[in-house]
């Protein structure tokens, strides 16, 4: 059952985005910290072991778009020998937001340079991002293309399936510029809330098409290719957020994606590094 | 002061507890109003997104209760009357999508009704649809998850319904059909009004099970909390706080309508 074992695998990788539902609804720092003092007024004997990991000060919490799923979580097991890595994925546009309603974080890592603005603008971000990573959009297809697509003018074909990433999220707004570009007016079935989700519909093969990054194609898949001039590569940008509790790990952490280790699985991943 | 000494006297312990508790399930909403763009409340509520999901939530939502009421009652009426092997067995699967998170019926209505599913493969080949991504699909996902409510309501009316009535209604001669019209069904229609009420807000409130069977598109599949859902991930927190705030108004609405019946009990 190939198709249940990549949906398995999707919603394993999906674990990341729960932790970001949790946090938009109650920013993980103010949940914890609050939850402590609550019991520490009450009961005036609890230290706040059961939230113990927010406080910690050699913990590095980064926020990576959904797309860094897979090198992340490998970087943050090299990377984590004493202190610990918290990883939290989703949509760039919805890290962004969650900075913004308070989330506590060391680093912001987007899959494009308009969220991470979004972010610079808002007064979220310390120093400069850097770029780290390139990616590309491509149109994939489940394995065997039972839809028979030759091209991006397929997506405009009513009869097919098609899922892409809402307009608002990095990979929607690079489907928007290939589209517009090759001149495709698509007839999307789905606006999925981030890349992996889109990817996910494709991997069940729901869909007979999908715009997607080139590092969520997996084996289930195959990509058809489409002409050079509507070419979308995406730039992935890391950030150190203001008033982050562990700079100095933020600086490691950093660091580490753009070293030799970082640059290595990113490239294992798929993704292209500057 | 006789009276006060009859009302039971508060457990010091219990103060810290339940103030936290209240805490925990008053703060969340409190947090929406504090947050909530009042300036702004019209012109969301009047946008396009906002409408065109408030529409489709309003007609999904209405279709999914039509089909529990059609479907439901009938299931009811088996298991609270009908005498087969099974039947307690059956009563019990009934409700196990009230404890199956949604998600979980979104995978399993995917499994069974999508391309590659056992139904849906079946169903693609002989009529050349397929369910996911459909209006179809929403309503599914919403019986599926709202249809208990109604069933157990009314199988609870049935059960406490006065059985002598029916037997009188059918020693005069009157059809099985005609009793059923005339006197039971009058007799627990309170239940079924409650237990379709309850049922039309289950619906409404369907996330996880749409988003994962019925994908999200607007006007097709994107329901009023998808709706909220896609705003907060697109970075608009004012559309989902006050998608939120209407969610709320409507749950505050259903728990008014059903009060006299459910909560005056003491």
């Amino acid at each position: 059952m190939p198709r249940l074992a990549a949906f398995a695998m999707h919603t394993d990788r999906k674990r990341g985005v729960d932790v970001g539902v949790l946090q938009r609804l109650l920013p993980i720092g103010v949940h914890c910290k609050g939850v402590a003092a609550l019991l520490a007024g009450a009961v005036a004997a609890f230290s706040g072991a059961a939230c113990s990991g927010a406080g910690e000060p050699d913990r590095i919490t980064v926020l990576a778009a959904a797309s860094l799923t897979e090198p992340f979580t490998m970087l943050a097991d090299e990377v984590s020998d004493d202190g610990d890595v918290a990883l939290s994925f989703g949509a760039s546009s919805a890290l962004v937001e969650q900075l913004r309603a308070g989330a506590r974080a060391d680093v912001l890592a987007t899959a494009d340079t308009r969220t991470m603005a979004l972010a610079v603008d808002a007064g979220l971000i310390t120093g400069d991002p850097i770029v780290f990573a390139r990616n590309s959009l491509v149109l994939a297809v489940p394995a065997g293309n039972p839809g028979g697509v030759s091209g991006l003018a397929d997506l405009a074909r009513d009869e097919l399936r098609v899922a892409l990433c809402e307009p608002q999220v990095p990979c929607g707004a690079a489907a928007e510029r290939m589209l517009a570009t090759a001149g495709i007016d698509a007839r999307p079935d789905t606006l999925e809330a981030d890349a992996r989700d889109t990817a996910g519909k494709l991997a069940l093969g729901e869909v007979d098409a999908a715009l997607i990054y080139r590092t969520d194609v997996t084996s289930a898949m195959a990509i058809v290719d489409v002409p050079p001039e509507a070419e979308v590569v995406t730039e992935y940008l890391v950030a150190i957020v203001d008033g982050a509790s562990n700079h100095r790990g933020a600086e490691e952490f950093i660091a580490a994606v753009t070293g030799a280790t970082g640059r290595r699985l990113l490239a294992e991943a798929g993704f292209d590094t500057p | 002061m006789t009276r006060h000494s009859a009302e039971a006297r508060v457990p010091v312990l219990f103060v810290v507890p339940a103030a936290l508790g209240l805490a925990i399930l008053l703060l969340p909403l409190a947090g929406l109003l504090a947050r909530a763009p009042w300036n702004r409340l019209g012109e969301i509520l009047g946008s396009d997104g906002v409408l065109t999901a408030l529409r489709l939530s309003l007609l999904t939502a209405t279709l999914a209760t039509a089909i529990c009421v059609v479907c439901g009652i009938p299931l009811a009426w088996l298991l609270a009357r009908g005498s087969f092997p099974g039947r307690s067995l059956l009563r019990g699967l009934v409700t196990v999508p009230l404890v199956l998170p949604p998600v979980i019926g979104g995978i399993a209505l995917l499994v069974a009704f999508g391309r590659s599913g056992t139904v849906g493969s079946w169903l693609e080949s002989a009529t050349g649809t397929t369910l996911p991504f459909t209006t179809a699909a929403v309503v599914i996902a919403q019986s599926f998850v709202a249809m208990p409510f109604l069933v157990i309501a009314v199988e609870g009316a049935l059960r406490g319904a006065d059985r002598r009535y029916e037997d009188v209604a059918a020693t005069l001669g009157a059809s099985p059909w005609t009793i059923f019209r005339r006197v039971t069904l009058p007799a627990v229609a309170p239940g079924v009004l409650s237990g379709a009420v309850l049922c039309w807000a289950r619906a409404l409130g369907e996330f996880g099970a749409t988003i994962t069977f019925a994908g999200s598109f607007p006007g097709i599949t994107r329901t009023l909390p998808l709706e909220a859902y896609s705003a907060i991930g697109a970075g608009d927190a004012e559309t989902a706080i006050v998608l939120s705030l209407l969610m709320i108004a409507v749950a505050v609405a259903v728990l008014a309508l059903l009060r006299d019946r459910w909560m005056v009990r003491g």
